[in-house]
């Protein structure tokens, strides 16, 4: 999976289809860090949010491969205190979606066990079929 | 009484009955009968965020226009999650008249939107329409001597353009509990995400948030929370319970819904709460202090 995510997004240009997905602007980062002493699961990414506004920057494919991508929740909070007033959120959504839209899905729904459908509320499927789902 | 009309959504027919019930009654008490709208559908819970994808502002704006075909001006919505949704949909067409158009266009059966709802949360109308004044004299039993956390997660606050209060620094909640009579314990992630969807397949980073959350509080002294987000309400109680196997002599503390506790401070039946649906069990604690 991890090849075929480079192989297949190997033609595009990272930061003009974020631009045109999220309707933000990278290139407006001065990499002050803001979004990532912000983000609450910073502890459980392999790259900040501020790396990955970076990377997208360079063009490094990699962040299409990042644990980052998915772990953020769209929580808001970057896109709340950044000084630069980028929307980090939607910029997490636009690489998410980047790969979405190529038919590549992050849940397998089939896994999902029975305790799961039993006991969690309806509002967390939703937003996960909506978040990791093509 | 009067009517008022408001959107469940799914949740609020499953995991949060006891969230819906305990809203309801309150209204009541209060002269409001909260009318469930006709044939409501989903919002989609997450509001669309890529500037192309208007698709996913169907399911919240079709409700929208059941709302203004029902000849109203306003939509209650009690679940954080579905209020966030149908307000970011509601802003993006009044905003964005071309947008409007599109999606107008787009669905043939229902008439066209024309921007004049407005989407308003239960804790809204509990400031602005009954008053937090009124609210206080209609208290029979003060929530004495029991130290409450507010918890306020995402969607109540966040992006800034819907939220019900200060984004960064809220007070609705605590304003609330303090008019019940409870002793407020404020702590910084109060406004911290809860770790939302990933309950179903990242458990246990769900877990380590609500830990590091409910932490925070318990240090300061909390003995229960008090949140408004059926979600929110899962990941602390069920993910917190979680957590007790991850750290030792970690002992998740009672979640409440607020109106919850306004409904045992109004003296509202009881059964209404769906106690016995928690992870955590809060009548022990309101045991202990006299309050039930
Ligand atoms: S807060 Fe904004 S300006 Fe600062 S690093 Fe993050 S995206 Fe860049
Ligand atoms: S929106 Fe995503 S990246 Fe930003 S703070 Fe929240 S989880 Fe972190």
């Amino acid at each position: 999976m991890m090849k075929e995510i480079e192989e297949l997004f190997r033609n595009i240009n990272l930061a003009k289809e974020v631009m045109e997905l999220s309707g933000e602007n990278p290139y407006d980062c001065y990499q002050c860090g803001t979004c990532s002493a912000s983000c609450p699961f910073i502890e459980e990414m392999d790259l900040k949010p501020d790396e990955v506004i970076r990377y997208v920057i360079l063009n490094r494919k990699e962040v299409l491969k990042s644990k980052t991508i998915w772990i953020c929740a769209s929580c808001f909070e970057c896109a709340e205190r950044c000084p630069r007033d980028i929307n980090i959120t939607k910029l997490m959504e636009a690489l998410r979606q980047i790969i979405l839209r190529k038919n590549v899905d992050h849940t397998e729904i089939e896994k999902i066990g029975e305790e799961e459908k039993r006991t969690i509320p309806q509002i967390a499927f939703v937003s996960l079929f909506r978040k990791n789902v093509g | 009484m009067k009517k008022l009309l408001y959107f469940p959504g799914c949740t609020l027919k499953t995991y949060a009955k006891n969230l819906e019930a305990t809203a309801i009654a309150i209204a009541r008490e209060f002269g409001y009968d909260l009318v469930e709208m006709d044939d409501w559908n989903c919002c989609g819970v997450v509001a669309s965020l890529t500037e192309d994808d208007l698709m996913h502002h169907l399911a919240p704006l079709r409700n929208l226009i059941r709302v203004q075909d029902a000849g109203e001006k306003e939509v209650l919505v009690i679940c954080d999650m579905c209020y966030n949704t149908l307000k970011q949909t509601n802003l993006r067409v009044k905003k964005n008249k071309e947008d409007l158009e599109k999606l107008n266009s787009f669905m043939d059966e229902e008439n066209d939107y024309r921007c004049e709802v407005e989407v308003v949360h239960f804790l809204e109308f509990l400031k602005n329409k009954v008053g937090f004044e009124k609210i206080k004299k209609a208290v029979k039993k003060a929530l004495k001597g029991i130290r409450i956390m507010p918890y306020y997660g995402c969607m109540l606050l966040r992006p800034r353009e819907v939220s019900v209060d200060d984004p960064e620094d809220p007070f609705i909640l605590s304003e609330l509990l303090k008019i019940l009579g409870a002793e407020v314990v404020e702590v910084p992630y109060r406004i911290e995400c809860c770790g939302s969807y990933h309950t179903i397949d990242m458990k246990e980073v769900v877990s380590r948030r609500s830990y590091v959350i409910s932490m925070q509080g318990i240090r300061r002294g909390a003995d229960a929370i008090a949140l408004s987000c059926p979600l929110c309400h899962f990941n602390l109680d069920r993910r917190g319970k979680d957590a007790e196997k991850i750290y030792e002599n970690y002992r998740q503390i009672p979640v409440f819904y607020y109106t919850q506790l306004m409904a045992i401070s109004l003296g509202l039946d009881i059964d209404l709460c769906g106690f016995e649906k928690h992870a955590v069990d809060p009548r022990k604690l309101l045991e202990e202090r006299g309050i039930i």
